[in-house]
């Protein structure tokens, strides 16, 4: 016969056989019996969080920056509650996580017992799937099920509910990892006839461009060499989301920067006048696309997406082709290398007049700003960051508002998995436990969180975890003091009514730093920001750096609400020349 | 209109909307009902009609009948979404107005009055299957299948006659023919 494990034995048994290295999580009544498993696995280990939000972002910022299925352990109650934020993020941005929560006994649920709470039922809209398990022989079955759910098709986060009771039941440990379709559910659907369509699309466009999305980051670093490769023997213009910056070098000649609501003047508006867009792994978000109705007016759209449910959503398209993209891309390329061999120089007349005014809208300059002796402008910070890490594989987060569009303009990413960012959902607070994950997998790299000071705050407490795990994270925070983003949209919009959008009685960063036990760094002028900077770079311990910035300063260029690519409000420059008066800020 | 006040587009031109009848196979486990249900509330699709049940305990399905209105972006939307689901096997969908397709809805109806009004109940009913389930002196309670308009109709015919009370399923729904949906 063979041997009994306990359920939380088999919980581990199951890690093990899936690889995990690292959980992330926090401990409580309903997960005492995994927790006291800990001790007997040597090979995984767990990083304990200060919030349970901190512990779901650390392991998405882990599975983004290692491409491996991040691992979340929690109790039950508001340990799972608290876990929601995180994992409805990383359903938005389409991340692995398996959340493994404790959960009341079996013969208490429903009695409204200690730290209960419907945690399938809560979790249910913001996974893809969830188990709560009730036979304890079904455990380790449903474990590498998860598994499998989290990390096939579009990836994306997956729960299962262990109540105590379970944890201490024995049976025997099956190991059942499958590499069966779910259902029937098969992911590359694509056949040749379409991909000679899309070539034969390439062919005949005069005004081509490339819209590539996370798809191609979670697709594998395969996926960011195949694009490379058909970026350049087509020779057409690439434009990236947010999220899938990094795909394609960001300093390359063929690359328009990234496009949408806080893109550049050339992007947007070549996306506007294209006659072909091949969108390859994005998903026509609201905040790429502007006002529907005149989103790319005159383009046959290629829609290319592991999950058929993202095609036609919000934009009707030409042609859609579901499959993997790394394996779309490769059909591609061999199509298009068999049948038009040459295609880059043979096609470079016909592209040729596109360029040209490519080149005419690049001139604009739109990430340009006034920049400043006397105050730190953002932008320049973040550039003058750019300088001085770029050449150490820097993996950067952020947190969500002004800063965060400012980095991903001013930061140019090479590689794919070294930007991590709160796309889908928008979550202040993001930023630093992430970067604990990402310094987790990455124990020997430069991992910066670029922060502003409003989000910072909601997850600071994570200073405690990198100090504990000694993760030499960098906190580089834009403080203008005020929620900028959120005053941006009120100078814009309601009439420079700064509702609450100013931030009172801040901390003083430096000391906070000191408080945590790690360096604090302030930068005031810019006369001292590289030093600052370096000293930052230099110091083997966690970071927070304080740099003071302009306090009014918008991010520009922008598409305002309600209008196409095409009608942008581009930065101050703009406005005087327009003779705008008053600081040049008055817009809409 | 004057300038919108928002961070997000206005809404753009409505399409025409559309009666559908989905059929979901499903696996019946706990909570199935909650994710499809949920997916309509959650993403704001209607649902008209529900009925579900086991069709198959070997191997453990449900099917799943579900009417709903919607644009043909939005119905498509639904099937994609629904094909996602993990304990989801395969989606139909159906035009209401559909030729091919078979669609019933069963209602219970409680009449209360004189032997004369009783009578004249059931006369309305002729066209629709009725089944006289319980009969007492005061009371009959009618069992029909019928579409959904019609139960509509006959519910107001029977107002006169006393109808009391009314207890109606949701449509189910079947292809004509020898063939099944794969």
């Amino acid at each position: 016969m063979s041997k009994l494990y306990s359920g939380a034995e088999i919980v581990f048994k199951c890690l093990e056989a899936q690889d995990v290295e690292y959980i992330f999580g926090y401990p409580g009544g309903a997960v005492l019996p995994i927790y006291d498993e800990l001790k007997n696995h040597e090979s995984i280990k767990h990083i304990l969080a200060r919030h349970e939000q901190g512990a779901g972002h650390a392991a998405e910022g882990y599975a983004r920056s290692s491409g491996k299925p991040g691992v979340v352990l929690v109790t039950s109650g508001p340990g799972a509650t608290n876990a929601v934020t995180a994992l409805t993020d990383a359903y938005m941005d389409s991340i692995p996580l398996v959340c493994i929560s404790g959960q009341v006994p079996t013969h208490l649920i429903g009695t409204d017992a200690f730290q209960e709470c419907d945690t399938t039922g809560i979790t249910r809209p913001c996974t893809k799937h969830n188990w709560l398990v009730k036979d304890v022989k079904d455990l380790s079955k449903i474990i590498h099920k998860a598994f499998e759910v989290a990390t096939t098709g579009r990836p994306g986060p997956v729960l299962v509910d262990i109540p105590k009771d379970i944890q201490f039941q024995k049976t025997k440990y099956v190991n059942s990892i499958k590499r069966k379709k779910l259902n029937g559910k098969i992911h590359n659907k694509f056949n040749q006839g379409e991909i000679d369509q899309l070539v034969k699309l390439m062919v005949n466009s005069s005004k081509p461009i490339l819209y590539t999305g996370g798809g191609v980051i979670n697709s594998g670093p395969k996926a960011s060499e195949l694009l490379r490769e058909l970026v350049s023997l087509t020779g057409f213009p690439i434009t990236s989301t947010l999220q899938g910056l990094g795909s394609y070098p960001g300093d390359d000649n063929q690359f328009l920067g990234m496009l949408g609501m806080h893109g550049t003047y050339e992007a947007n508006n070549a996306m506007h006048d294209c006659d072909l867009m091949i969108n390859i792994g994005a998903r026509f978000d609201d905040r790429i696309t502007g006002k529907i109705d005149e989103f790319s007016p005159k383009s046959k759209k290629v829609h290319i997406d592991i999950d058929p449910s993202s095609i036609n959503k919000n934009v009707k398209v030409d042609l859609p082709i579901v499959g993997d993209v790394s394996e779309v891309m490769l059909s591609v390329i061999k199509t298009l290398k068999k049948k038009h061999p040459n295609f880059a120089s043979s096609n470079k007349e016909k592209t040729s007049k596109w360029w040209e005014k490519i080149s005419e809208w690049r001139s604009v300059n739109s990430l340009n700003f006034i920049n400043s002796d006397k105050t730190i402008k953002p932008q320049h910070a973040i550039q003058r960051l750019y300088e001085l890490t770029k050449d150490k594989d820097t993996y950067i987060t952020t947190e969500v508002g002004q800063h965060q569009m400012w980095a991903a303009q001013h930061y140019k990413f090479n590689k794919p998995n070294r930007w991590m960012t709160s796309g889908g959902l928008g979550t202040m607070g993001y930023g630093l436990p992430a970067a604990v994950g990402v310094q987790i997998a990455h124990p020997d790299k430069l991992v910066v969180d670029i922060a502003g000071e409003a989000s910072v705050l909601m997850t600071i407490q994570e200073m405690s975890t990198a100090v504990q795990y000694n993760l030499p994270i960098k906190i580089f925070i834009l403080n203008n003091e005020y929620m900028g983003m959120v005053r941006q949209w009120q100078e814009l919009l309601h009439e420079k009514n700064y509702s609450e959008s100013y931030t009172a009685a801040l901390p003083d960063f430096v000391k906070l730093a000191e408080a945590y036990g790690c360096v604090g760094i302030r930068a005031k002028t810019p006369d001292e920001l590289d030093e600052k900077i370096k000293e930052m770079i230099n110091v083997n311990k966690p970071v927070i750096f304080d740099c003071l910035v302009d306090k009014e300063e918008n991010c520009f260029p922008m598409i305002p609400s309600g209008k196409p690519h095409n009608q942008m409000l581009l930065g101050p420059n703009d406005q005087k020349e327009n003779k705008i008066t008053g600081k040049g800020k008055t817009l809409v | 209109m004057s300038k919108p006040k928002s961070a997000y587009s206005i809404p753009g031109k409505k399409q025409k909307s559309d009666t559908h009848v989905i059929v979901v196979w499903v696996d019946n486990e706990a909570g199935v009902l909650a994710r499809v249900v949920g997916l309509f509330s959650g993403r704001g699709y209607n649902i008209e009609s529900l009925a579900v049940a086991e069709v198959d305990s070997k191997l453990n399905i449900s099917r799943i009948t579900i009417v709903t209105t919607g644009t043909p972006q939005v119905i498509e939307q639904i099937k994609l979404q629904l094909g996602k689901l993990v304990p989801v096997h395969k989606v139909a969908d159906f035009m209401r107005g559909d030729k091919k397709i078979i669609f019933k809805e069963m209602a219970l109806l409680k009449i209360v009055g004189n032997n004369v009004k009783r009578k004249k109940a059931i006369k309305f009913c002729k066209k629709f299957n009725p089944v006289v389930l319980d009969k007492t002196n005061k009371s009959v309670v009618i069992q029909i299948t019928a579409l959904r308009r019609e139960i509509d109709t006959i519910m107001n015919d029977l107002k006169k006659t006393g109808l009391v009370s009314v207890s109606r399923t949701g449509a189910v729904a079947m292809t004509r023919g020898a063939e099944v949906f794969k």
